[in-house]
């Protein structure tokens, strides 16, 4: 059998999350010459997501559908996996660092006694051998990390630092549906309940504005939602705003929170703590809108407005809506 | 019910890092009970209280982690156990973790594991899952509640935001998320009592483990810090000029927007 990487496609609601794509690019640096075959696991007609892989650069797509797979549980998508890799002996497996990544990957890597490299922001091959980056230390240190042996490759990549491939609809490929009886499921979900607002996921959002103890209130954040919308971004806080109840802890950025890194960060009355930068120092460009010259996050920021936010905001809204529309 | 408590030294939260001679240079650092097992021994605490039973709190560390381990006992946990890797192993893995956790867990018949959902330092939230999985014992990470009664536990877990509501039978490995709990602080007399309390030390070879059995599946070649950040630009002049500025150095300069 020739050598091929296996990805795992993560629907969320039925849609491939951007990840997904992103593990395609990252198969690609380990070995651009093999087989990428990808498995994408879900309850219905999972069609339209393997050609969707296909167009992004997967050679190949195995589906998995089933009852016991409509909601994640890492037995199910444990079993499925392992009997993939099984069949299939992939010489490498990427999964996004996701919830379901997180969660499954250290399971299968204990059954079968692998090495497993989480949450790699960079591949990068040495003299043959596959080197991953990945942050420790929320982001404040790096560490480079290779496989002891020659067996098999394991890795989870963080969303959004390796770059999908340009999707190209006219790509082709075998498209198979497997069966696997999905059983003996020793943790049954009874209900999920959607708290996340619709539309970007923070961390997979390429513009991400942050508010503060400084915006003041819950109402304070309508200004963030509206310039976050604008943008087609996310909206996230520090902990100081969670504390005090202005938004839902599942918008935390930090050490104990989620860890970002869009391309834009707009940090918005957040004084940047030291707990607050480990979760978002590693953006790309970041900017910092606060009343205080001496604000500590002045110093992580590319571009900083010393300012009134309640002043800044609408302005920065009507400014980047007129820019808008010169450049439409 | 038999509780036990994974638990990790890790860097104060305060802590600048480092880095000499391509390790992270601990000389001076403050260290803690990483941030996620403090909401496990608090919930532990919490559970034996309501249903009865013990906790036990262990970690894989050195002589140091003595501190981390007494200020759990001091919360309220009965007894702890301080697998002391130092003179044994120079660097291990989360296999390696696992599999010393996995031969300690041995016999043991715990009804419930808690753990951390990540630790701080290198965060790979690994050993959790992979013990639960050693032990053929189902596992939920990023929990926020979770009730027991009657062997079963309804748990909720945090999905990126989002809430599951899940069923398990125990025995169960829970890792925990923010927001399970408000862990608490220690009393005076609370430290007193954990002066006393149980503290069993072992090392590899009281488990009949030797470093072979637990040699690390991965290895760290190197360990740098990011770079420094060039010194941003503060803008100046009228409210309004500086968001005209900004909004075009976001998309001219930065190509950003």
């Amino acid at each position: 059998m020739s050598e091929k990487i296996l990805v795992i496609g993560e629907l969320q609601q039925g849609v491939l999350r951007k990840v997904s794509y992103e593990t395609i690019a990252a198969a690609k640096q380990i070995n651009e010459n093999v087989e990428i075959l990808a498995l994408v696991l879900g309850d219905g007609d999972l069609q339209q997501p393997a050609e969707e892989m296909i167009h992004y650069g997967a050679d190949r797509v195995i589906t998995v559908s089933h009852a016991n797979l409509s909601n994640y549980t890492s037995e199910g998508y444990g079993q499925v996996i392992m009997e993939v890799m099984e069949d299939e002996k992939p010489s490498s497996i990427i999964m996004g660092h996701t919830s379901v990544g997180k969660d499954v990957t250290p399971k299968i890597a204990s059954r079968l006694e692998l090495g497993l490299i989480s949450d790699a922001v960079a591949i990068e091959k040495e003299d043959d051998q596959v080197v991953f980056t990945r942050p420790i230390y929320s982001g404040k240190a790096f560490e480079k990390k290779v496989m002891k042996d020659d067996g098999l490759l394991f890795a989870t990549i963080r969303p959004n630092n390796i770059s999908a491939l340009e999707p190209d609809s006219s790509r082709t490929g075998d498209i198979i549906a497997k069966e696997v009886d999905v059983k003996d499921l020793r943790t049954i979900v009874k209900e999920v309940i959607r708290k996340k607002t619709e539309g970007v996921d923070l961390m997979e959002a390429k513009i991400v504005i942050a508010g503060g103890r400084g915006v003041k209130s819950a109402e304070g954040f309508n200004a963030l939602y509206e310039l976050a919308d604008l943008l087609g971004g996310a909206v996230g806080a520090s902990r100081g705003a969670c504390d005090a109840d202005y938004c839902d802890y599942s918008l935390q950025i930090g050490q104990t929170g989620k860890v970002v890194t869009p391309d834009l960060y707009i940090a918005v009355g957040i004084s940047g703590a030291i707990q607050h930068m480990a979760g978002m120092s590693n953006s790309k460009v970041i900017v910092a809108i606060n009343s205080d010259e001496e604000a500590n996050i002045f110093k992580m920021a590319d571009y900083g407005i010393v300012g009134d936010l309640f002043e800044v905001l609408p302005l920065l809204i009507k400014e980047i809506k007129l820019e808008g529309a010169l450049v439409s | 019910m038999n509780i036990y408590v994974l638990l990790k030294k890790t860097f104060d939260t305060e802590e600048a890092i480092s880095v000499s001679g391509n390790q992270i240079d601990e000389s001076g650092a403050e260290f803690i009970i990483n941030p996620y097992d403090e909401y496990a021994v608090e919930e532990a605490i919490q559970q034996r209280d309501k249903n009865g039973g013990t906790v036990t709190v262990v970690t894989i560390g050195d002589e140091d982690s003595e501190k981390q381990l007494r200020t759990a006992l001091a919360m309220g946990a009965d007894d702890a156990v301080l697998i002391d890797t130092s003179d044994d192993l120079d660097e291990g893995d989360q296999f390696t973790t696992a599999k010393i956790l996995e031969t300690f867990f041995e016999g043991k018949e715990a009804d419930l594991i808690l753990a951390g959902n990540v630790a701080i330092d290198e965060a790979s939230g690994q050993v959790g899952p992979r013990l639960a999985e050693r032990l053929n014992m189902p596992f939920i990470t990023t929990i926020v509640k979770l009730d027991i009664e009657d062997g079963t536990a309804e748990i909720e877990k945090d999905v990126e935001g989002d809430l599951e509501k899940i069923e398990v039978s125990l025995p169960v490995l829970v890792t925990c998320q923010q927001g399970l709990n408000e862990p608490r602080y220690t009393s005076l007399p609370g430290i007193m009592k954990a002066k006393k309390k149980p503290l069993e030390q072992l090392e590899l070879d009281d488990l009949d483990l030797d470093e072979d059995d637990v040699e690390a599946k991965t290895a760290t070649i190197s360990i740098f810090l990011p770079p420094k950040k060039q010194a941003g630009r503060i803008l100046v002049g009228e409210t309004g000029e500086q968001v005209k500025e900004l909004v075009s150095l976001l998309s001219n300069e930065a190509k950003v927007i």
